[in-house]
């Protein structure tokens, strides 16, 4: 029993990590005040990119820094239209997951001749478990021996890197200069703006990071948990990834914990199929695989009350003239 | 007088299309189902049986890789408008479609794959993928440690369901005891394309034991596959000979002949010797048959070679029955 939950958080943690890191890029761009619906978009993008480029150099670290430039490079098209160009930040945000969804299967398909997908990458080119120090020394000791070396140790870099960015983000959000300006500027731009501060900038910036995030999750997904970039391999996490800011209010370790929970129904859904329960007996496969989506519409209905997003969320600022 | 006129150019054309047809240049069509052409798997395998027949004949060929249900009657109605014959379509998702568009265009030969449609214009090509199934099972279980097995398939379907039966009484025959664990990916088209679930479900099969997985997924596969190479465990690859993808962690892969059923349709249709109904294909005349070659010679013992074997030649003699799940929608174990 204790394996058996052991495992599931395992497996949890690797289902969260792509979410982790898309919420929390939208949690830089929603905070600024540019709602961003792309976040699919983008990481489709990155992991095309991080498949290819790990392809042709044989490197995951340039396959990373790949993801970073393309999923960059959406969030400035997103951040030209939105910002600078005030249009309407879903429309962008819907015409970025066209965009991404298109390109990255014609120019899969022109470059690989593989129906849209990247070649398989072998086991140099993919980010590969990290066994952490003692892991195998310490496996047996009860309990905790299994705790550390299955649930702590062992997984990519990436997993690692993602858990990192939460007190990371909450410090950058929280205790900087730049965070504080950055919530000014989603809940009040025109403050902002009377201080002197450039409204504009300090989106891009948003957008900007929002888009390296959003790297990250892609190459996550292209190259940590699989072994090449399949076509529409993101599968609607992006927008599950909103589902859970929401759900989180715009917080950053709320985030991290929506995330976990989106991760766990998963795990769990995976994992119960076709088992026994106790007492009840084999449940239908279809219930579990329901139950995330069920349980999201409940917990976000009932339980977490109202979600109140930054004020300024979605509306372009218009410098006042006189 | 424009209407005439019109009629005329029409009867026109289609007699010198039906006269192109006749003649030994054909134009074959393929639609391939959810996964696409190079899921290195079941219809990757249609694809390569289009190709060998292009390179032996140097006639050409046109496919297309459905994105949406909707765009299968469309594929179909377009490829036989404008001329393209025989038509193959791949997967038994296809069948509906099929019979809408072989009803009104009589005079093309349609053939789908994975499935019966009763038109006298359509050849049914299926396989007996339990018996392969079974001889898979078996190997399975003679190569398991743990006496853990695992199957993972694509979408919940009937056809599926064939596979992981027949593979479980393959399991069973060669140990009783045997504990087979079953998975579906899901129960919509995107079960065929989803590797990261792929691979969380062969996760938890070994967490839980097993230590050889087969999966008849499509593209899951892969993700399939690769975590059993990662975990260094077995996988059994499905349609296509997949043993090249991870040498020494693929113990073998269950084939099924599309390639040469695809191949076959089309050099009939050149042949004038087309014929429509049902082709059941199996064991006899490899049909259906388990890979061994280079990469996984040394994964096969000579006990487990010979095993199999004997129960090859006791299927098609008919001394071994294998339920098929598809004729009762049950399986027995």
């Amino acid at each position: 029993m204790y394996e058996t939950l052991i495992l599931v958080l395992d497996s949890t943690v690797r289902l969260s990590t792509p979410l982790l890191f898309a919420c929390l890029a939208g949690l830089y761009s929603e905070r600024s005040g540019v709602v961003d619906i792309g976040l699919e978009g983008k990481m489709l993008g990155g992991a095309f990119a991080a498949g290819a480029a790990a392809y042709v150099s044989g490197s995951p670290w340039i396959g990373l820094a790949a993801a970073i430039l393309v999923s960059c490079l959406l969030a400035l098209i997103h951040g030209y239209a939105s910002i600078t160009q005030r249009g309407n930040q879903v429309v962008a945000g819907v015409a970025i997951n066209f965009l991404a969804a298109g390109l990255t299967i014609l120019l899969g398909q022109a470059w690989f001749g593989q129906g849209g997908r990247t070649p398989q990458l072998d086991k140099a080119s993919r980010f590969s478990e990290v066994t952490l120090p003692f892991a195998d020394s310490i496996q047996d000791v009860p309990y905790i021996g299994l705790l550390y070396s299955e649930l702590i140790s062992g997984h990519n870099a990436l997993v690692y890197i993602s858990f990192l960015a939460v007190p990371l983000t909450w410090w950058i959000i929280f205790r900087t200069r730049f965070g504080l300006r950055l919530r000014a500027v989603g809940e009040s731009p025109a403050a902002v703006d009377t201080a002197g501060i450039s409204v504009g900038w300090l989106r891009y910036r948003a957008v900007l990071i929002c888009g390296i995030l959003c790297g990250f999750s892609g190459t996550y997904l292209a190259i940590g948990q699989s072994a090449g970039f399949i076509k529409d391999m993101s599968a609607g996490k992006g927008f599950i990834a909103l589902a859970a800011l929401i759900f989180a209010k715009w917080k950053p370790v709320n985030a991290m914990y929506a995330c976990l929970l989106f991760g766990f129904l998963d795990a769990v859904a995976i994992r119960m199929q076709g088992q026994e329960i106790p007492g009840i007996g084999e449940v239908p496969v279809q219930i579990f695989q329901a139950l995330p989506y069920i349980l999201t519409v409940v917990l976000l209905a009932g339980f977490v009350g109202r979600a109140i997003p930054p004020k300024a969320s979605g509306i372009p600022y218009v410098k006042e003239r006189t | 007088m424009k209407k005439t006129k019109a009629i005329i150019c029409t009867a026109v054309l289609s007699t010198v299309m039906a006269g192109a047809a006749l003649a030994d240049s054909i134009k074959p069509g393929i639609v391939y189902d959810f996964g696409g052409r190079n899921d290195r798997s079941f219809n990757e395998a249609a694809y390569r049986g289009a190709e060998q027949f292009k390179a032996r004949t140097g006639v050409k060929f046109r496919d297309f890789e459905i994105q949406n249900p909707s765009q299968r009657e469309q594929a179909l109605r377009n490829f036989a408008r404008r001329g393209l014959n025989p038509i193959i379509t791949v997967g038994f998702a296809q069948a509906g479609a099929l019979e809408k568009v072989a009803k009104e265009f009589p005079d093309t030969q349609f053939t789908i794959i994975d499935t019966v449609v009763d038109l006298p214009n359509v050849r049914s090509v299926v396989f007996k993928e339990q018996d392969g199934s079974y001889l898979v099972g078996m190997l399975a279980e003679m190569a398991s440690k743990t006496g853990k097995v695992g199957f993972v398939g694509g979408m919940d379907v009937p056809l599926i369901r064939k596979f992981a039966c027949g593979y479980k009484q393959g399991v069973k025959a060669a140990n009783p005891d045997a504990e087979v664990f079953m998975n579906m990916t899901g129960t919509t088209g995107a079960a065929w394309t989803d590797p990261v679930k792929g691979g969380e479900l062969a996760l938890s099969q070994f967490a839980r034991g097993a230590d050889v997985v087969y999966h008849a997924a499509g593209g899951t596969g892969i993700g399939v596959l690769q975590a059993a190479a990662d975990q260094g465990k077995l996988g059994i690859g499905v349609d296509s000979n997949q043993n090249h993808l991870h040498p020494g962690h693929i113990l073998t892969s269950m084939v099924k002949g599309v390639d040469a059923a695809v191949d076959k349709t089309m050099t009939d249709a050149m042949n004038g010797a087309w014929t429509p109904g049902v082709l059941v294909l199996g064991l006899e005349g490899d049909g259906v048959y388990w890979a061994l070659d280079e990469f996984n010679k040394d994964l096969i013992t000579p006990e487990m070679k010979a095993a199999v074997d004997q129960a090859r030649a006791d299927i098609i003699s008919g001394k071994i029955k294998v339920h098929d799940y598809m004729t009762d929608n049950s399986c027995p174990l």
